[in-house]
């Protein structure tokens, strides 16, 4: 029994040119301490069922699915008041744009105090202290001093730490991490990914990282879900993946990695995929 | 000879005070010489800020230099004295970074490629057709497209059309701002392929901009690592890949993800026993 759990998760959205689906029966189970990453490409619906469990998308989509819990309470079926006692408090995310994710009105300290007084119930004091206390913890220099800065006057790296800051803040059982270093270059990228690493095994939260990098994938995942065009193709432990990939998608991927080039032009994903897969 | 040299290339950008602050000159640019030979691949790598896209529209004839010396095909070329004539102009064109950016929503595909014959040069109009359509099928797309606006391609597809637009005045060399970046990796393949067959076909030499050093590894012949507008090293693609003698170099190898087999055997191993340490 997972701490997550989603059978069959389908997510239609209406438009104008009628329904279409994103997301097309998806299982995700993720256990406590673990890491899962789900792979895919533009289009595979790795955001989108993400943002279906947290209850994040738009009027226009279509939940259905056959399960949807997390740690035994049933996420579908719950009013939107006990939604957000675990939405932001048990199960926090954090996405792509660090500097976009953040008011730009604001500075970063009254930011995350925002969070620790209204979802971790801290007085204003006691949120000041904290918020120093994860700064800290996220690796902010001078921390003191970033608390009155605003977003724009910090880097990337430096943003998506005060996001990661605020995620943790209320020591969660999951964080969901959407393609959190896709923006950052690969240095800053290699800090952050340790530092989510590091946060999880000192915290024993679960972590499920969304992204397209299989390198990603590779430096973190435990267990690794390939999407595409909204189905799940492929689920397996991270070595598994890599050393014997099942499906022609996975191994599709794979090969088009520049790094694993034999020849002098690469394989592409046309070429692996079966018609039926193709569509 | 050389299609491209640079020497000793400076750019300096004038930023100005205010009542609080001094104006300042900030040196994006701080003496770089390469040259590229026919048919050859430059890879020019670093973070951002590292002044990299700064040189590629140097390179490019979009910006001047402010110190030091351009030469193309052997002459100088200086566009601050004197506007490139439109045969130079034909020789050195560019391909930007995000193909939804680069491609005017209201122009149809074929009045895109047939845009740079008509500016610079006398090609009668039956003609400019003739050769954009056999442009369009160079580069794999259907000659049928040629009426259609961009917002009907993929992300894969404008960057082939902003490729072919590049071609169509027979360039001798291209200089490519991260041309893959803003794809999926199966997209990229394709993209990289075709980017090596052109290269062939035409004998073209490539200024090639990215951060990505799989990517690199995989198209250059020769690299440059830019870091802080400086180019902290310059070789041969083997040297550099196999000995990379500058520490940022090694920094930014060390902190690209790899997806090899034996290190993701033993990051698993190392959780695996961290997690029996603390259970």
């Amino acid at each position: 029994m997972g701490l997550l759990n989603i059978r069959n998760l389908t997510v239609r959205f209406a438009t104008s040119a009628g329904s279409f689906t994103a997301v097309d029966g998806i299982d995700v189970t993720v256990d406590k301490g673990e890491v899962l990453a789900i792979v895919g490409e533009s289009g595979s619906g790795k955001s989108v069922s993400m943002l279906a469990a947290m209850g994040l998308l738009p009027d226009i989509a279509t939940i259905t699915a056959d399960e949807m819990t997390f740690d035994g309470k049933d996420l579908l079926r719950m009013t939107p008041r006990q939604r957000r006692s675990i939405i932001g408090r048990e199960i926090t995310m954090i996405f792509q744009e660090p500097i976009a994710s953040l008011n730009p009105s604001f500075t970063t300290g009254y930011q995350i105090e925002e969070v620790l007084r209204y979802n971790a119930g801290l007085s204003r004091r006691a949120a000041r202290a904290r918020a120093l206390e994860l700064f800290q913890q996220v690796g902010i220099p001078e921390p003191e001093e970033k608390l009155r800065s605003y977003p724009h006057q910090m880097s990337g790296g430096q943003c998506q730490r005060v996001m990661i800051a605020m995620a943790i803040a209320t020591n969660p059982r999951l964080l969901i991490a959407d393609e959190p270093t896709t923006a950052l270059d690969v240095t800053i990228q290699k800090q952050i990914l340790d530092l989510l690493m590091k946060l999880q095994e000192q915290t024993g939260m679960a972590l499920i990282l969304i992204t397209h990098d299989m390198g990603v994938v590779a430096e973190t995942a435990d267990r690794v879900q390939v999407q595409y065009k909204g189905k799940k193709m492929e689920e397996a432990d991270v070595l598994t993946l890599f050393e014997a990939p099942s499906h022609p998608y996975t191994r599709a991927l794979l090969s088009a990695l520049p790094e694993h080039a034999t020849g002098d032009r690469l394989p592409t994903v046309g070429s692996f995929l079966e018609p039926e897969v193709q569509q | 000879m050389s299609v491209v040299e640079g020497r000793n290339l400076i750019r300096d950008y004038y930023v100005p005070g205010s009542l609080t602050r001094a104006a300042k000159t900030v040196r994006a640019v701080k003496g770089i010489s390469f040259s590229v030979e026919r048919g050859k691949t430059l890879a020019i790598v670093g973070e951002s800020g590292s002044g990299k896209s700064t040189l590629a529209r140097i390179i490019a004839l979009i910006d001047q230099a402010s110190g030091g010396e351009l030469l193309i095909e052997g002459k100088p070329v200086d566009i601050g004295k004197q506007r490139p004539t439109r045969e130079m102009r034909s020789k050195v064109q560019m391909v930007f970074q995000n193909p939804y950016g680069s491609l005017n929503p209201r122009q149809k595909i074929g009045d895109v490629l047939m845009e740079p014959l008509l500016l610079n040069t006398d090609t009668p109009a039956a003609e400019r057709r003739r050769r954009a359509e056999e442009m369009l099928v160079k580069v794999g797309l259907p000659a049928e497209v040629f009426n259609r606006y961009p917002h009907m391609f993929s992300g894969g597809q404008r960057q082939r059309i902003a490729i072919a637009r590049a071609l169509m005045l027979n360039p001798t060399l291209l200089v490519l701002d991260e041309p893959v970046s803003a794809l999926d990796l199966s997209v990229q393949a394709q993209v990289l392929n075709l980017l090596a067959d052109l290269q062939e076909e035409f004998n073209l030499a490539y200024v090639f901009i990215s951060h990505d050093l799989s990517v690199v590894r995989y198209i250059a012949d020769d690299v440059l690592v830019m870091n802080k507008g400086e180019a902290v090293e310059q070789g041969s693609r083997d040297e550099v890949f196999a000995d990379p003698k500058h520490p940022y170099t090694r920094e930014l190898f060390a902190a690209t993800p790899i997806t090899d087999v034996e290190a993701i055997r033993a990051r698993v191993a190392r959780r695996k026993a961290l997690r029996a340490a603390t259970a």
